[in-house]
């Protein structure tokens, strides 16, 4: 196979899912004819009629729609056109289609994919990261896949699943990011992988940050021969706690990247459990990198220090390996 | 009284006030119960719109259909099957109830059987009915299949109510969405909820068909939701029913609804439309008083014995419900 990319592989998989499953349909604006904003459904609609549906500027109703097409048992996989706009449709989401198996017994095999995170120039309502919201939620499964081959296979186990999936793809990764092959490793939603093996400190991140904190990692092996752990979280909820215990049991550091707002979060969620069930194994106090405590800015020269960089990432792990 | 019972069924009829009566036992004995402190949590009930609930519903059929009941649509939870001791075991906190003591009261529902359990954040189930149709829709089911849900005057003025109507009248679903405008939501009056003249003018902004109503007059109710639903059967997309009655009840027990207007209590909407729908019965020959009387001795026997079942069975135990969020337990407390 040729180069395919981030983008190509979510294709793949909603393409693959349509012809694997009956009961799969998308809906989401613009992604019938039009191909959706980032083009992650061109042609489907003509090779699955009827069950690619454009919807109206509703994502409140969307989301409702797709939770009642759920409870009758079919597998809607929603487009919210940017994670910001899932906003309007967060109701459904954290109050229907979150509390439905607990209330009635009857789950809500729901995909909704955010395309998610900041791309240069995107500012304050085309760049959010909603992850760690959701993720607050029982009943919500939050995914943030960082490869290729994970953007693929874990679309299709969040169509698969009977519970309500959050699919965060990150939109930075859609065409930057390529690789030979869809194939994977197979590690199901819910584990996490050591991207970078290192003795050091550990790095915890997820999504796009995975790819900047190998950055960071690359740094400083070249700048004083450190090993950096880099662990890739793939799912935020379920989050794979005993990987990440393992790798600060190795290191002894711990640093939790994301891209998200600084207060709470899934780094904060990293930290805490780390501090509760691996307190004895750190050597230094664990530290959290996050984006900026304002909205994410439109101009890319604020943009690019909004968010954690290679560069930030490595003066927190040089203030981490020198505690 | 000029109501028309031409294309009236005998049985339609009947079942729609038995339905109305029951509902009116079945809520009485609730709030006596609220009263003495036996209901866990609030209590809400529909008086004075049991003939719109019971009409919507009574058009319906279990197990084809879809039916979202709201707030005060006991009658209609009624006419479409739901068994009473559903909402006693619920009201009264038994775990054998449909959600076992994880909701209460009015959220009840068994989606497996086309009737989704309501949230509490008004408009939410119109696009949720609108997607188990489109659901039934995608497998080849849909044919002369309707879903129906009931919402009130406060929910026409949430983005959820917008948002679908339009997105149920671009997909051309089936939807029968019925406006019980029962003057008041919560405390808030009309005047301050919207300034369009009449709500069913709202229809044609969406593109769909509106239909009127004197919610306190059943046989009217019923001809109205006959005919909306036999067109959104027939394939005419979604039907907009406003029907028009006052509040007769607090927003729950815990209110006396003191702000209630004075003229309104004694103005045509404020009839009982049990009462109206009593006398229409017996000015038809639907029925007669005695018959109705030996009915509402059955369903306060029935209602009693629901009560006494109820009370009888255990309450939900915090060490063996199994807290589980996720169909798939593997993923709970990750």
């Amino acid at each position: 196979m040729s180069d395919v990319t981030y983008i190509d592989a979510i294709h793949a998989a909603l393409d693959d899912a349509l012809e694997n499953d009956p009961r799969v349909f998308l809906y989401g604006q613009d992604i019938g004819k039009f191909g959706g904003a980032f083009k992650a459904t061109k042609g489907l609609q003509e090779k699955y009629p009827g069950r690619v549906l454009d919807a109206p500027i509703s994502e409140d109703a969307m989301a409702g729609m797709a939770i009642g097409a759920a409870i009758e048992g079919a597998r809607p996989v929603l487009e919210m056109q940017f994670a910001d706009f899932s906003s309007v449709a967060f109701n459904q989401i954290v109050n229907q289609a979150a509390t439905h198996f607990y209330r009635t017994g009857v789950p809500i095999p729901l995909t909704m994919r955010l395309p998610s995170g900041g791309t240069p120039g995107s500012g304050p309502f085309h760049s959010q990261s909603m992850e760690s919201l959701y993720a607050h939620y029982p009943g919500l499964v939050v995914v943030t896949p960082a490869t290729v081959a994970d953007a693929y296979s874990m679309l299709m186990e969040s169509i698969e699943m009977d519970d309500p999936v959050v699919y965060c793809e990150h939109k930075f990764l859609y065409r930057w990011l390529k690789s030979s092959s869809y194939e994977s490793d197979h590690l199901p939603i819910g584990k996490a992988r050591v991207t970078r093996s290192g003795k050091h400190a550990t790095v915890v991140t997820y999504s796009a940050m995975v790819h900047e904190a190998v950055r960071a990692a690359e740094m400083l092996q070249t700048e004083g021969g450190w090993e950096i752990e880099v662990v890739d979280l793939r799912s935020v909820k379920p989050m794979d706690t005993d990987t990440i215990i393992a790798s600060v049991a190795r290191t002894g550091r711990l640093l939790a990247v994301g891209e998200a707002f600084p207060w709470g979060g899934v780094t904060a969620e990293v930290v805490s459990r780390v501090c509760a069930d691996g307190f004895h194994l750190l050597d230094a106090p664990p530290v959290r990198l996050n984006a900026r405590d304002t909205p994410i800015p439109y101009h890319p020269k604020l943009w690019a220090t909004h968010r954690p960089t290679p560069e930030s990432i490595a003066e927190s792990l040089r203030k981490l390996l020198n505690y | 009284m000029d109501t028309t019972t031409e294309g009236l069924e005998r049985e339609h009829v009947r079942h729609v006030f038995r339905a109305m009566l029951m509902s009116r036992v079945l809520e009485n004995k609730l709030g006596s119960l609220y009263k003495a402190g036996r209901i866990v949590g609030g209590v809400y009930l529909g008086k004075g719109q049991e003939a719109v609930s019971a009409s919507l519903a009574s058009c319906l059929q279990k197990g084809r259909d879809v039916y979202a009941p709201l707030i005060r649509d006991q009658a209609g939870r009624t006419a479409f099957g739901e068994e009473i001791i559903d909402c006693t075991r619920t009201y009264l906190g038994s775990v054998d109830g449909p959600m076992r003591g994880r909701d209460g009261n009015i959220h009840r529902g068994r989606p497996a059987e086309g009737m989704p359990a309501m949230i509490s954040h008004l408009g939410a189930a119109i696009s949720l009915v609108s997607g188990m149709l489109l659901a039934k829709r995608l497998r080849g089911d849909m044919e002369g299949v309707v879903g129906a849900t009931c919402v009130g005057d406060g929910c026409t003025s949430t983005g959820a109510f917008h948002e679908g109507l339009n997105s149920a009248a671009v997909e051309n679903l089936p939807l029968v969405l019925t406006v019980a405008n029962n003057q008041y939501a919560y405390s808030t009056p009309n005047s301050s909820q919207f300034v369009c003249h009449d709500l069913v003018d709202k229809a044609a902004g969406y593109g769909v068909q509106g239909h009127s109503v004197d919610g306190t007059d059943m046989l009217a109710c019923i001809a109205v939701m006959q005919e909306a639903v036999d067109r959104a059967r027939a394939g005419e997309g979604p039907q907009l029913v406003v029907a028009s009655m006052l509040r007769l009840t607090g927003h729950g027990e815990h209110d006396d609804g003191s702000y209630v207007n004075a003229g309104l209590k004694s103005s045509e909407l404020g009839r009982d439309s049990l009462e109206v729908g009593k006398s229409q019965m017996i000015e038809h020959g639907f029925s007669d008083a005695a018959e109705i009387e030996e009915w509402k001795k059955q369903d306060e026997e029935a209602v009693q014995q629901a009560v006494a079942i109820s009370q009888k069975e255990s309450e939900p135990d915090p060490y063996q419900d199994d807290w589980l969020a996720y169909s798939n337990p593997d993923l709970q407390n990750r």
